[in-house]
């Protein structure tokens, strides 16, 4: 905030407010110089927007101012706006001045009048302080006095007159019925809204049960201005008026430094980290562990020293402690050492806006650099539906130009047809890592599936994994896929045991047929060598024979040839072979 | 009774605006006719003397100040109703 106050540095022919994004819808605030006109319901903070107006002036711009009460005493004001840290009794001594013009009860009326009493003291007064700002508040109240609508348009007429010639920055408040152009109060006023310069309508109404504010400027004459409904909430600085970044205004400072989630698989997944100032949803339907997520980042970032606020709204921040300490997540003992800001929003209730402002001021105050929000999606619950989308847009932004790392969670609707699809609030566009959580119900068991859906400007895994929760903490498993299956848990585990199993049946079954295929080749081995045997006892036998054969046979031959000479027989017999 | 008391007024204006004149014919009147002999009227032109205004709290014009006798009135407007002025002044009774 104080940036921002820095960098708006004072236009000319404007002054400025001090009212956080006012000024930025305006440019640099009301037309110097000149008359404005806030119009707005009871109750819808326009004598608080005029007080800040002219202390802001008093106190940062030298400019003295003059509050002109027509409905409240300045006691009054002057306690009410004691709340918002304003030091009114300090500056009203010379830079303040509170004119009581209240028409008191006792009054009596005869005749016409007019308010040149009253604006010939007012300007004696201005010169004395040299005043450069001044707020009539509820002018409307002396206007009714008045009996005829001439007559309350020539005092108005003379007001302004008055003011140009004073060259005082004007600023009149006056009732109406908010936005609503035929509300009677209204058209008293129009010709007003025409007179002036610049006109600025406060709207306050109830969604469902929830009050919401809006600011919108109708006109402003020679500038340019957002011309849309912004929501504002009164908050304890004061006003405070939501406005998305305004173009032209510089980006935030981008770093490449990583951070851990908190789960050393998950950074492995996401290739180091989160980054710095990067926003992560994690998306997922109730009891997927989102929140045990969202406290294993916290306490990484407490891990590392960093300053962290964990904003819970679906449980008080003590049950979250106790709750992850069973997932070994111990965040107590950094939120003893003042590190860890644990904040429970179940008993804040009221508008998004006004949810966002909270979380930002105590996010200042604690000087917070990670953000745990659980769940974000409680911002559009009831009433709260149509601002939603914007506060996230806000929340996101403002994270980024803080330099904050902010993690939020977002609950899915469980009978939502698509669970992938968006979120409600339409945040998943937005953040830069995207988790997704969810179930898988097999064989009567619910698993954690977690994936990364996006993570914009890192390499990531684009598997699911297992989120196994345990006495010692968040671990990531691979899932086990085969055949088009998705196995998880005991499944999983039976798979993969099963698979073990049989892969060691494989293996002994291998040297079984190993063992009888080296006993079948010693058996051939030993019968080769046998019929070896038996071969050359074969081939000895054979040659014996041979032998054997011829020795007869020459025997034979010698024994005839013996018997021939014996007989002494020619040799006609035929040769011996 | 109330012959003998004197009327204190004292008449903011603004100049010479019309409502201011009007105020101050309209006093003069009420002033000759109910008040022949008891009273007295300061004129306080608020663009001289605005210090003046603010410390009677005069933030329109014309306005009456009745000083006496007590307790302090104001009146605002031209004094054009004669009768408003005789009840505030508990006069009632010489309207007729």
């Amino acid at each position: 905030m104080k940036l921002d106050r820095l960098a708006l540095a004072e236009t000319p022919g404007k002054a400025l407010t001090g009212i956080t994004g006012f000024d930025d819808i305006t440019a640099g605030g009301l037309p110097r110089g000149r008359t404005t006109l806030l119009l707005g319901g009871p109750g819808s903070g326009k004598t608080i927007f005029a007080a800040q107006f002219l202390v802001h002036g008093a106190q940062h711009g030298n400019e003295p101012g003059i509050f002109v009460a027509f409905e409240e005493s300045p006691k009054q004001i002057a306690a009410n706006m004691a709340g918002f840290g304003w030091k009114l009794a300090q500056l009203q001594r010379r830079k303040l001045f509170f004119l009581d013009a209240r028409p008191t009860p006792e009054l009596i009326q005869s005749g016409n009048f007019d308010l040149s009493g009253m604006l010939a003291a007012l300007g004696a007064k201005a010169k004395q302080m040299g005043a450069r700002r001044i707020v009539f508040d509820a002018l409307d109240i002396v206007l009714a006095l008045l009996p005829d609508a001439a007559t309350k348009r020539r005092e108005v007429y003379r007001l302004h007159e008055w003011l140009l010639d004073h060259e005082l920055t004007g600023l009149i408040t006056a009732k109406n019925g908010g936005d609503e152009a035929t509300s009677p109060a209204l058209q008293q006023f129009d010709f007003m809204q025409f007179m002036v310069d610049c006109a600025v309508i406060l709207n306050h109404r109830v969604d469902q049960g929830v009050s919401q504010r809006n600011l919108r400027v109708q006109k402003y004459r020679g500038s340019s201005f957002n011309e849309d409904e912004s929501p504002f909430v009164i908050g304890s600085g004061g006003f405070d008026v939501a406005i998305a970044r305004t173009l032209g205004r510089a980006d935030a400072a981008v770093t490449l430094e990583r951070i851990s989630s908190g789960v050393s698989r998950l950074d492995t997944m996401l290739g180091g980290g989160y980054y710095r100032g990067a926003s992560i949803l994690i998306t997922g339907f109730p009891g997927t562990a989102k929140t045990t997520l969202s406290g294993a980042f916290a306490e990484a970032a407490c891990k590392r020293g960093e300053r962290t606020m964990f904003v819970s709204f679906d449980s008080d921040g003590s049950e979250v402690m106790r709750n992850l300490t069973s997932v070994g997540i111990h965040l107590s003992r950094f939120e003893k050492l003042g590190l860890l800001r644990m904040v429970s929003a179940r008993v804040i209730t009221g508008s998004a806006e006004t949810l966002l402002v909270r979380i930002k001021s105590l996010a200042r105050e604690h000087q917070a650099r990670c953000l745990v929000i659980d769940p974000v999606s409680t911002l559009s619950k009831a009433g709260n539906e149509l601002t939603a989308h914007g506060v996230a847009e806000r929340l996101i932004d403002w994270c980024k130009a803080d330099g904050i790392t902010l993690v939020c969670t977002s609950l899915l609707d469980e009978t939502s047809s698509q669970p992938n699809g968006g979120t409600p609030l339409q945040i998943s566009t937005m953040a830069d890592t995207w988790i997704h959580l969810n179930y898988l119900v097999q064989a009567g068991e619910r698993n954690r599936g977690m994936s990364i859906i996006k993570s914009r400007g890192t390499a990531h895994s684009n598997q699911v994994r297992e989120l196994i929760l345990s006495k010692s903490g968040v671990t990531i498993a691979d899932i086990y896929t085969a055949g088009g299956e998705v196995l998880m848990g005991t499944l999983r585990w039976e798979k993969e045991s099963a698979q073990r199993v049989a892969d060691e049946v494989a293996e002994v079954a291998g040297k079984l047929r190993r063992v009888s295929l080296d006993a079948e080749e010693a058996v051939l081995e030993v019968r080769v060598k046998s019929l070896q045997t038996e071969l050359m006892a074969k081939q000895v036998e054979k040659s014996l024979l041979d032998r054997t054969t011829q020795s007869r046979e020459g025997e034979l031959t010698r024994g005839r040839s013996r018997m021939r000479e014996l007989r002494g027989a020619d040799a006609a017999v035929p040769e011996v072979k | 009774m109330s012959r003998q008391r004197v009327f204190r007024f004292r008449l903011y204006v603004a100049d010479q605006t019309q409502n201011s004149l009007q105020a101050e014919a309209n006093l003069t009147a009420f002033c000759r006719e109910y008040l022949p002999d008891g009273h007295h009227i300061e004129l306080v032109d608020v663009l001289r003397e605005p210090r003046r205004a603010l410390d009677d709290g005069i933030f329109m014009t014309p306005t009456l100040l009745v000083l006496a006798p007590a307790p302090i009135r104001k009146i605002v407007g031209t004094l054009s109703q004669t009768l408003t002025i005789l009840q505030t002044l508990k006069l009632e009774t010489q309207a007729a």
